[in-house]
């Protein structure tokens, strides 16, 4: 197994070089961008690179070093999902319909990410508007897994997580509204960070599900994700559903060890028939692991489990359906010029503009919605989200933490799923539930099943980062497998 | 539940799309796969549970109500697929 060095390329590594003096931002910007033109033909996990934005950021944050500033993320390049606004790249979702758009304004994350002085390197690719689980419901490519070229990279923030996977990015954001972060994350043996509904802005995300949405960051460390949650979170005036609560430094609570806490094995996230045996026996592992540091391991119980795929692709495209109702072709988006009517423009647009999957998630949501049917799905599918989130309620009376599988099995083959929606749906199956509760969740590397990662998944209660991530950085503390790098070749940066 | 031909168009005229004969017969055959999924939600009584439609730390959030500074026109509009005189231009919505 080929590990990185120590001296990988890790945002706390990228920080102290800069600091020694050993790089400038600029130097490895220009690097990164060799290390894309080595690995991406083959990935393909960017959708648009920024080299002229990079590198004037990148400037800039060496300017501002040499002045004497100093922090943690200044002159870090960052890769970008493409469903966050920014005002100097296109932004697409992946989608047909947006191609071409140009924001005139950064999401708030990215804003504040800038400011911290962050280099964006471009945009990653993504399933249409967020909607799927593999990257093949891009309106433009597939990316491919860097652990098996033949495999999907998981999603919708497959991009980000192959990207920061290959090494051609330090790390990257990704958005998650039903386990978008951390399926990829764990396909591609990377740490991905799904914070509380609230902890981070939602302003220029592109809304899916507003109810469900939150952005969050892809790394390779868990202090990496802890650095980039401080910069991301905090209220924000235009996101009304922002929480107003302060934001704690998350790198403080690190290096703590876990003794003495509990730690929560949910029972029907490993006893579902529907779990790959050698996923399961990697998280067993990782449970032993915990427990040999000191914690209490005590069975828990989320008895509705099981609802939360249909409650969640009930909710999240009934969400959709009204959100995506605003590419009207109007104000911004693909408008077919054949069209004679204004009726005719939206029929013909949309028609044109969206996906498959997205038309499909739309048709799902509006019929839920419609008369005679709301009592049935949608406010039933409502219901039974309050049980959900009850289940995670009592469940965190008995423990601080919840530890389970990310993901059923491994990345699996492109194709494999593609011409099968609801088996597509059924790879979230333990991702969807903490989205519907609103809590928090990260996924750490915990092994390999024939070759491939392995991520075992840390969930909190709502706002309580601080312990998944004092959890999630004991075990990464002890173990090695986030430091494992994909059979890519060439060679990654060493700093 | 099966969906009907008709049920599929209706649902594509809510949502605006004009679907091909191909994705109506797909589509029709894919929702009715995915609702009947749903279907079992009805297992389990919901009758004395209330519904979550949002699950944020605070409700109801006010700001005063104060003109701010916000895009130019030349900047919304920069990305219309058509624009004239500073404002959006559709096709008719009126016939005459």
């Amino acid at each position: 197994m080929r590990y990185v060095r120590a001296s990988g390329l890790t945002i706390t590594n990228v920080h102290a070089a800069l600091q020694s003096g050993r790089i400038r931002s600029v130097e490895l910007t220009e690097r990164l961008f060799a290390r894309m033109a080595q690995v991406d033909p083959r990935l393909r996990a960017f959708l648009h690179v920024a080299p002229e934005v990079a590198l004037q950021a990148a400037e800039e944050a060496d300017r501002r070093r040499a002045e004497g500033e100093d922090s943690p993320l200044l002159g870090v390049p960052l890769a970008i999902k493409d469903v966050l606004c920014t005002r100097d790249m296109p932004t697409t979702c992946g989608s047909r319909m947006l191609e071409g758009f140009r924001p005139p304004y950064d999401a708030t994350v990215v804003a504040r990410l800038r400011q911290a002085g962050v280099v964006p390197l471009g945009k990653t690719n993504t399933d249409e508007f967020a909607m799927g689980s593999s990257t093949e419901n891009s309106a433009y490519w597939t990316t491919h897994n860097p652990w098996d070229l033949d495999r999907v990279p998981g999603g919708s923030s497959g991009g980000s997580a192959a990207a920061v996977a290959a090494g051609a990015t330090v790390a990257a954001l990704g958005t998650d509204t039903g386990g978008s972060i951390r399926q990829p994350a764990a396909f591609c043996c990377i740490v991905g960070l799904k914070p509380t509904y609230g902890r981070v802005s939602r302003h220029g995300l592109v809304a899916f599900a507003s109810s469900l949405d939150q952005a969050g960051p892809l790394t390779r460390t868990v202090r990496d994700a802890a650095l980039l949650l401080s910069a991301m979170a905090g209220h924000d005036p235009l996101d009304a559903t922002s929480a107003t609560r302060p934001v704690p430094c998350y790198v403080e609570g690190l290096g703590g060890d876990v003794r003495g806490m509990r730690l929560g094995l949910a029972r029907e996230y490993l006893c579902e028939s529907g779990v790959d045996p050698a996923v399961s026996a990697a998280v067993r592992d990782a449970v032993g692991v915990w427990r040999d540091l000191g914690a209490e391991i005590v069975e828990v119980s989320l008895p509705h489990t099981t609802y939360a795929l249909p409650v969640y692709y009930l909710l999240a495209p009934a969400e959709a359906s009204a959100n995506l109702a605003r590419y009207d072709g109007v104000r911004y988006g693909f408008c077919d010029p054949e069209a004679e009517d204004i009726w005719d423009a939206y029929r013909k647009s949309r028609e044109a503009g969206l996906g498959a999957e997205v038309k499909r998630r739309i048709m799902i949501g509006a019929y839920a919605l419609s008369a005679g049917y709301y009592d049935a799905y949608y406010l039933k599918a409502q219901k039974v989200r309050t049980l959900i989130k009850r289940d995670f309620t009592e469940a965190f009376e008995r423990c601080h933490a919840i530890i389970g599988p990310t993901t059923p099995s491994t990345a699996f083959a492109i194709g494999e799923k593609a011409d099968d929606p609801l088996q597509m749906y059924m790879a979230d199956v333990f991702t969807l539930s903490l989205n519907l509760a609103g809590l928090c969740g990260v996924s750490i590397p915990c092994g390999l099943a024939d070759g491939l990662p392995v991520g075992v998944q840390v969930l909190g209660n709502a706002f309580d980062e601080a312990t998944i991530l004092r959890v999630a950085d004991a075990y990464e503390r002890v173990t090695r497998w986030h430091q494992m790098r994909p059979p890519l070749g060439g060679d990654e940066i060493d700093l | 539940m099966a969906l009907s031909a008709e049920q599929v168009l209706h649902i594509a005229e809510l949502v605006k799309l004009a679907l091909t004969d191909e994705e109506v017969a797909l589509y029709q055959q894919q929702l009715s796969e995915i609702l009947e999924h749903f279907d079992r939600l009805n297992e389990l009584n919901t009758d004395a549970i209330p519904p979550t439609a949002q699950v944020a730390d605070q409700q109801n959030v006010y700001r005063e109500d104060r003109v701010r500074e916000w895009l130019a026109t030349e900047e919304a509009l920069a990305n219309a697929p058509d624009a004239a005189d500073g404002f959006f231009r559709v096709r008719p919505v009126l016939e005459g």
